[in-house]
């Protein structure tokens, strides 16, 4: 179940700061904790998130074991263009999930 | 006199059966959802629907709603239609009495009813992803409705049932619902204010759980609590809690999904 939830403003103006908000369904099983058997559960986190505006990279995190579970993402750029946002998240055991926005600059 | 004795008798049982009203007012002004005792900062999770992590389930059950499925090759909107529409105010009612099973079925219950009998489909799992995802799907379209128990007679004794389990001392703690959500509802256990236990958001995002979880997970909470043995999952005594707490929050509206703590 891929899944990602991603609020991008429908029709900014040009130069206008917008605020893009990101949530994907991940566990962020930290790595720390036990399981049932008393065994260690092996470290399953998103490592890195990008978000590229038609292929520049315009804001980019690393993530950690202290990150909750389905990471939110909240952050601004500068409308410039019409154009694709891309967001990518990639993590442990291979991880990766790309999402793409249209925006529609006015 | 003997004319006026009457009037006053009737004016006194008036002002009784006033002040009876304004009273059951109040005691339902009185009532708070546990949304009202959470943080600033996990209210406006909850409040927005790009923040609230219930919607990753929320669209999966949208998703889920038109997938066919079981060798009926149907999905639930081949009978149902449109969800918007056709299940609107329905999580808000349950749960409710199955007239083949002669018990009540709770929202979750319903789903995995409905899907046997008509979609002829493996039932699904009790708490797992796809039966949460499509039962926050369903009550996502009661959202903001008011809880409104069926008036439905077969349910009394159930409900009864439920409200003496309520009251009922379990565990090794010897501790019964009442006694911590009538009580002392509204003060601290350790650092956490005791709600009311309404059940107005479920299936309900909770932080603790960093994931989606039903009513009976949050009772199972509760009873390994107070150090009880937890009712299994099929459980008729379940049931007959729900009834009784959706009673106890008539009227209420509902939250789901709801975010808490």
């Amino acid at each position: 179940m891929a899944r990602a939830l991603i609020d991008v403003p429908k029709s900014p103006r040009r130069g206008e700061i917008i605020e893009i908000r990101t949530l994907i369904a991940h566990p962020m099983e930290t790595g720390y904790r036990a399981g049932g058997d008393g065994r260690k559960l092996p470290r399953d986190i998103v490592r890195r998130f990008s978000c590229r505006y038609d292929g520049e990279l315009v804001f980019s995190a690393e993530f950690f074991p202290a990150v909750a579970a389905n990471p939110y993402c909240a952050f601004h750029t500068v409308a410039t263009a019409s154009g694709t946002l891309t967001f990518t998240w990639e993590g442990d055991n291979g991880f990766t999930q790309t999402e793409a926005v249209a925006i529609t600059v006015t | 006199m003997s004319g006026l004795a009457p009037a006053i008798v009737a004016g006194i049982v008036a002002a009784g059966s006033l002040g009876i009203a304004l009273i059951a007012q109040a005691q339902a002004d009185a009532r708070r959802s546990g949304f009202e005792s959470m943080g600033p900062a996990t209210q406006a999770m909850q409040r927005d629907d790009r923040e609230n992590p219930g919607m990753l389930w929320v669209r999966d059950g949208e998703a889920l709603w038109s997938r066919k499925a079981g060798t009926a090759d149907r999905s639930c909107a081949d009978c149902h239609g449109a969800a918007p529409a056709g299940m609107r105010g329905v999580a808000a009612r349950y749960p409710a009495f199955d007239a083949r099973l002669q018990r009540p079925v709770n929202l979750a219950q319903r789903i995995s009813l409905c899907r046997q009998e008509r979609q002829q489909a493996e039932p699904l799992r009790a708490e797992s992803q796809e039966l949460l995802s499509l039962e926050s799907f369903v009550a996502l379209q009661s959202r903001g409705l008011p809880i409104a128990p069926p008036a439905d007679p077969r349910l009394a004794p159930f409900r009864e049932r439920g409200r003496e389990l309520y009251r009922q001392r379990m565990g090794q703690l010897d501790l019964a619902c009442a006694q911590c959500h009538d009580d002392n509802a509204g003060k601290r256990l350790g650092s956490s204010v005791i709600p009311q236990g309404h059940p107005t958001g479920y299936p309900i995002y909770r932080l603790e759980w960093q994931g989606l979880g039903s009513l009976y997970r949050r009772l199972r909470g509760c009873l390994t609590g107070v150090r009880a043995e937890p009712f299994p999952p099929d459980a008729p005594e379940l049931v007959e809690l729900e009834l009784h707490l959706a009673a106890r929050a008539a009227g209420m509206p509902v939250e789901t999904p709801a975010v808490r703590p």
